[in-house]
């Protein structure tokens, strides 16, 4: 069982109260408990990426230090938005709160925090809109459901705001559709006009726009961090592979979210891109300018999603490729694939997007020219231009989180099950309501994946880690694949909290090892360097 | 407090119309005036909110996949959960409104000892919430009846099926049952479920309320305090052709079966009643899911500062030389 510093043990933190207060929410202020809210963003951060009102700040203060006509900012700020966004208009408006949405939550789920039920998320909002934009709100106010905007509603919107991963698994059951990652993502946009951001979101968007990835990697790094991939896959493998970087020419240009060149085990999985890419003599290249899939914009706002995300045509224009190749991300694919083509579009100086080693066209992403690279693979294990031998995974029992975005915008469900059922012999789903469409989060994703975070973490973790704790107890799993970098970085704590003893993987990952390479030497471990088969103790 | 005040609202009324026909005799206000001024607030309220929905454009195809996209030939799409052509979204919507497809996905979520978290079926509130909006319907069918004349045949038929079981006289309509059961159970959940009463407004309360008073209403008319229908079909189609006529001695039960429909259509476009239309017009279900296939424009698009390749490229030259990297500008 893993010791987090200041997490209560599993025992406790199961404790849940789902009885709602006597007091009406309306009258229960926000209580900011450590381990339960993130920090706010450096001002350095506000200031590289233009943002106002940048300064220093604390949420456990009673003084935000707010800008004085901070009241008019927020409500031009919600008459703009309800004038260009349908969706945040007609989702103000509709529900009916029957509740359905309720227990849909995995904050709601893991806290009993009846703010954490979506309807109740976006009544935080919508009081306001009521207050201040419907006549029965104005005339009938807390009897309309309206209240006044205070700097205590303000406190309020930071701390759910951020207690909302945008996983969008309420909008699947809501009867209306109504979106909840909507009412977040303008709610935090609001909030960063009056200079109110989170750090673990802000740094590495900053970052992203200087150095091309949120880790801040710079060119050189990057070349000796996939140098440094290639020298271990040739331990492994015998295999020396080839790594090009910002080759202009090449057919594809390959981006993938930089968590893969960073920390296990999205390394693993990057190792296994470089293994297939070069299996397959793709004409292909990284970029060190493009070098981030993800895009921390997205939990930021719409314009800073647009401004991280300019880079990836623009590197494909500049080298000149036919197409892009994505890799293994959650949120980059709700970016990628309902944002991309309508924020930097038209991709009119690439060609539509067809694979050079099966010859299929990818007719699903002649628009965007961006391909998945799960459907990628699929399509070439489909067409036998892979040599699998599956049996080099027999120590694992593996069962797949769909992520969230890739499943809730993409519907991305098939193409990974059996890319993953072609590279190990052993795979078993986690109860259907847990899973595709109705997949659980991680509880890490929008930008909520901090350590400061961290109770709040588990506690949303809980119907993910209970699901995998299900088939490790039914079918001895041990491993939980992903194809998510945020995934690969918040699942780990997740399962040593909920489901200790099951390991997080890529798929890619799996698939290399699977690979039999041209002119490999016999394997004697995995990527990670384990031994194959598993040593009897 | 959120049951109360509606429900002090309703009686409230109740009074007013009650009071206002018996005893100060307002059978024009009541009868005419009322009834036309609702109609104009209602379709003029309507229109206008769904001309203001319409105002706002939807910048981005936000599709709420729920089903295996459209990618590769061999792996079978979903095109009711992940539709792809306008078509598909025209299903998906059909599925959605008339039976609703959503709701029927709904769970009940519950933490047990273990911890075992586990996800029941719950349909009843789907099949409350489908029984309800049908019944109404329904309901509203059967009363063309007064609107026309001759009857036509298929509202006839409604009738007589409505009337299938012919208990009592007049016989008791299927319907008349079917959505006081639901609207009951729709209530009751309100009151009993503790995170749905927290999560409850006087504005989720007052429609029921409203909806309660016209069935009741309506019931007593056609059960208790029979009315003359023949005069109530009378004022009906003299209000339908603009040279509306009050017949005498309808009974002030008629009344206020009219009064709170009028008050509950005047109500509908300032309240959650929209989503009747809202519905249709949510981006996360009426876009089809072919994103990348199809270009989504959005009409606000603005230009952004971006840092460029050039900009990268100064700021890291020489590191990029130094390793090897091609630079554009040497």
């Amino acid at each position: 069982m893993s010791e987090l510093a200041g997490v209560p043990k599993p025992e406790e933190l199961l404790k849940i109260d789902y009885q709602p207060p006597r007091k009406g929410w309306m009258d229960t202020p926000v209580n900011f408990k450590p381990g339960t809210y993130c920090y706010p963003a450096a001002s350095k951060n506000h200031k590289i990426l233009d943002l106002p009102f940048p300064r220093e700040w604390s949420p456990t203060e009673k003084d935000w230090k707010l800008p004085e006509n901070w009241k008019e900012i927020v409500l031009n700020g919600i008459a703009e938005r309800l004038s260009k966004y349908r969706s945040f208009k007609v989702f103000m408006d509709i529900c009916v709160r029957c509740g359905a949405c309720a227990d849909k939550c995995h904050f709601f789920l893991g806290s009993g925090d009846p703010k954490n039920m979506p309807v109740l998320r976006a009544e935080l909002l919508r009081s306001i809109y009521r207050k201040e934009f419907t006549a029965a709100g104005k005339v009938l106010g807390k009897l309309a459901g309206a209240r006044e905007l205070t700097p205590a509603v303000i406190k309020e919107w930071f701390y759910y705001f951020y207690q909302c991963t945008e996983c969008r698994r309420c909008s699947v059951f809501c009867p209306y559709g109504i979106d909840t990652a909507e009412i977040t993502m303008i709610g935090r946009e609001l909030l960063y006009l009056l200079g109110l951001g989170i750090n673990w979101a802000l740094e590495p968007a900053a970052k992203c726009f200087m150095t091309g990835n949120h880790l801040g990697i710079q060119p050189h790094t990057l070349k000796d961090t996939l140098d440094f991939f290639a020298d271990d896959l040739e331990d492994i493998t015998g295999v020396r592979v080839d790594i090009p970087i910002n080759k202009k020419g090449a057919d594809i240009l390959f981006v993938t979210p930089s968590g893969d060149y960073f920390a296990d085990p999205g390394t693993y999985t990057c190792m296994g891109y470089l293994a297939l890419f070069h299996e397959l003599g793709l004409n292909y290249t990284w970029s060190t300018y493009a070098s981030e899939g993800g895009n921390f914009g997205l939990f930021t706002s719409h314009e800073m999603i647009k401004r991280l995300n300019a880079k990836i045509y623009a590197e494909a224009k500049r080298l000149g490729v036919k197409w892009i190749l994505g890799g293994e991300c959650g949120h980059m694919w709700r970016v990628i694939h309902q944002y991309m083509d309508t924020m930097n579009g038209p991709a009119d100086f690439l060609e539509e997007p067809v694979s050079p080693i099966t010859g299929t066209k990818f007719e699903n992403a002649k628009a965007t020219k961006m391909v998945h690279i799960m459907e990628f693979t699929a399509d070439l294990i489909k067409h036998n231009k892979l040599k699998l031998d599956p049996s080099r995974n027999d120590k694992l029992k593996v069962t797949f989180h769909d992520s969230c975005n890739p499943a809730r915008a993409m519907g991305i469900f098939e193409e990974p099950r059996y890319v993953i059922k072609n590279v190990c012999k052993h795979f078993y789903d986690m109860p259907e309501n847990t899973i595709k469409e109705k997949t659980f989060c991680c509880a890490g994703g929008a930008g909520l994946g901090n350590d400061e975070n961290m109770e709040m973490r588990l506690r949303g973790g809980l119907p993910r880690g209970n699901a995998v704790k299900y088939v490790q107890e039914k079918h001895k799993v041990n491993r939980l694949a992903c194809m998510c970098a945020i995934d690969r970085a918040t699942l780990v704590p997740l399962c040593d909290y909920w489901a200790p003893g099951v390991q997080v993987t890529g798929i890619h990952e799996m698939l290399a090892n699977a690979l039999v390479m041209k002119g490999e030497k016999e394997r004697e471990t995995d990527l990670r360097g384990e031994p194959l088969k598993e040593v009897e103790e | 407090m959120s049951i109360m005040f509606p429900l002090a609202i309703i009686l409230l009324l109740l009074l007013l119309v009650v009071g206002g026909v018996s005893y100060a005799h307002l059978e024009n206000v009541f009868g005419i005036f009322i009834p036309y001024l609702a109609l104009a607030i209602f379709l003029m309220g309507f229109i206008y909110r769904i001309l203001s929905w319409a105002k706002s454009p939807v910048p981005f195809r936000i599709t709420t996949v729920c089903g295996q996209e459209k990618s590769l030939d061999w792996i079978k799409a979903n095109r009711l959960e992940s539709p792809f052509t306008t078509l598909d979204v025209i299903k998906r919507m059909a599925l959605e409104v008339l039976l609703f497809r959503s709701l029927f996905r709904n769970t009940n979520t519950e933490l047990k000892e273990g911890p075992k978290v586990i996800h029941w079926s719950a349909k009843w509130l789907w099949l409350a919430g489908l029984a309800f909006h049908w019944a109404l319907l329904i309901i509203l069918l059967r009363h063309l009846r007064f609107f026309i004349e001759p009857v036509p045949f298929a509202v006839d038929l409604i009738d007589r099926l409505d009337t299938l079981f012919a208990i009592g006289v007049p016989a008791l309509c299927l319907t008349d049952v079917v959505i006081v059961a639901a609207i009951t159970h729709l209530f009751l959940r309100r009151v009993l479920v503790p995170k749905i009463r927290y999560i409850s407004l006087p504005a989720d309360y007052f429609p029921l309320f409203l909806l309660l008073s016209i069935i009741g209403s309506g019931m007593l008319m056609r059960h208790i305090y029979k009315v003359d229908l023949i005069k109530v079909k009378e004022l009906a189609l003299s209000l339908v052709s603009f040279r509306p006529v009050i017949p005498e001695g309808i009974g002030v039960i008629f009344y206020v079966h009219l009064f709170f429909v009028c008050l509950l259509i005047a109500y509908f476009p300032f309240s959650k009643l929209m989503h009747l239309g809202g519905v249709f017009l949510s981006p996360t279900r009426n876009l089809a899911n072919n994103n990348r296939a199809k270009r989504h424009t959005n009409p606000w698009n603005y230009p952004v500062k971006v840092h460029t390749y050039a900009e990268y490229e100064d700021e890291f030259r020489e590191k990029m030389k130094t390793a090897a990297i091609p630079v554009d500008k040497e």
